[in-house]
């Protein structure tokens, strides 16, 4: 299916918009949170990037598996290399 | 007919013997790129792997050498890269809806914005020339933290700078689109070449959506 025009306006406001809070809450010190906001931010840009511009939300569910299993991948290639790296010492 | 509809097409495009229906064929070009953008993420998670390992080990130096960076022309370069994000899914939809002129329009305005955020991109690998913040012998930081930014600034050109690989690639897969589209080639029942180069074209903003905070944006404050 044809996604209208206006849905990809809709999504590019938000994405900017989420660029700009990225960049404000980036001059805000809340200490150890400051990097999980950013990456936070940097997830549900990349989210709807993947939904919208990449059609994966009107695509079918075999589409949907490929995309999720790359990022899914993602998480398991950090959390092993990290458990491995913060439990050393 | 609404513009969410497709006219039968089973007749007019080519449809290779291994494929069952026009569909299938179409879906086998979209699975076929998203499998290799799986792959990108494979190439691209290594570096952000290493990346994410140094900074936990380093994090004040990362801080520190971070803020050598330029954090509004970083966020000049990601509005460029949304908003080519943007034309690029416009001219999809073009593409889709057989508008060959809107097609052609969005896919140079992407191809400009690709470019702009290269040129904005060498401006600031020469601006860390002049500032001694290239890696090597020439190599100018605070000696208390000097190993450890030279390990920042490693990760920031190559990354960076794989990804303006990808930037490069990227602009002359669309540069190709350009001339086919403006030959007539993409039409209502036939855009799956400029929907792929979508995917790829996306793909790539995303890495750097990711890039823009962890690389600029380390503390602040």
């Amino acid at each position: 299916m044809i996604v209208p025009k206006k849905t990809y306006y809709s999504v590019f406001i938000i994405l900017m918009a989420l660029l700009g809070l990225t960049v404000a809450v980036a001059l805000v010190d809340l200490g150890p949170l400051n990097p999980y906001i950013a990456l936070s931010i940097a997830l549900i840009k990349a989210t709807l990037v993947v939904l919208y511009f990449m059609h994966v939300k009107y695509s079918t569910r075999l589409t949907w598996i490929v995309a999720s299993a790359g990022f899914i991948w993602m998480i398991i290639f950090i959390a092993l290399t990290l458990a491995d790296y913060f439990s050393r010492n | 007919m609404s513009s969410a509809e497709k006219p039968d097409i089973a007749e007019r495009v080519p449809l290779a013997h291994h494929f069952d229906d026009i569909h299938q064929q179409h879906e086998a070009a979209n699975l076929g790129m998203w499998v290799f953008l799986v792959t990108e993420i494979l190439f691209f998670g290594g570096l952000f792997v290493a990346y994410i390992v140094y900074r936990s080990a380093y994090s004040e130096a990362f801080a520190l050498a971070s803020r050598h960076l330029d954090v509004t022309m970083g966020a000049i370069n990601t509005t460029v890269l949304l908003t080519s994000s943007l034309t690029m899914a416009l001219s999809v939809h073009a593409a889709q809806e057989g508008e060959k002129r809107a097609t052609v329009l969005f896919l140079f305005i992407t191809l400009l914005l690709g470019a702009a955020f290269l040129g904005i991109k060498s401006f600031e690998y020469y601006h860390k020339f002049e500032e001694h913040l290239i890696p090597g012998a020439s190599f100018r930081f605070d000696a208390a933290y000097i190993r450890p930014a030279q390990i920042f600034f490693i990760l920031y050109f190559v990354m960076t700078g794989v990804h303006a690989f990808h930037m490069v690639i990227g602009i002359g897969i669309i540069a190709v689109l350009i001339r086919r589209a403006s030959r007539g080639h993409f039409t209502r029942s036939y855009s799956t070449p400029v929907e792929v180069s979508g995917l790829y074209w996306h793909f790539v903003d995303i890495v750097w959506i990711f890039l823009y905070p962890f690389l600029y944006l380390i503390d602040l404050s």
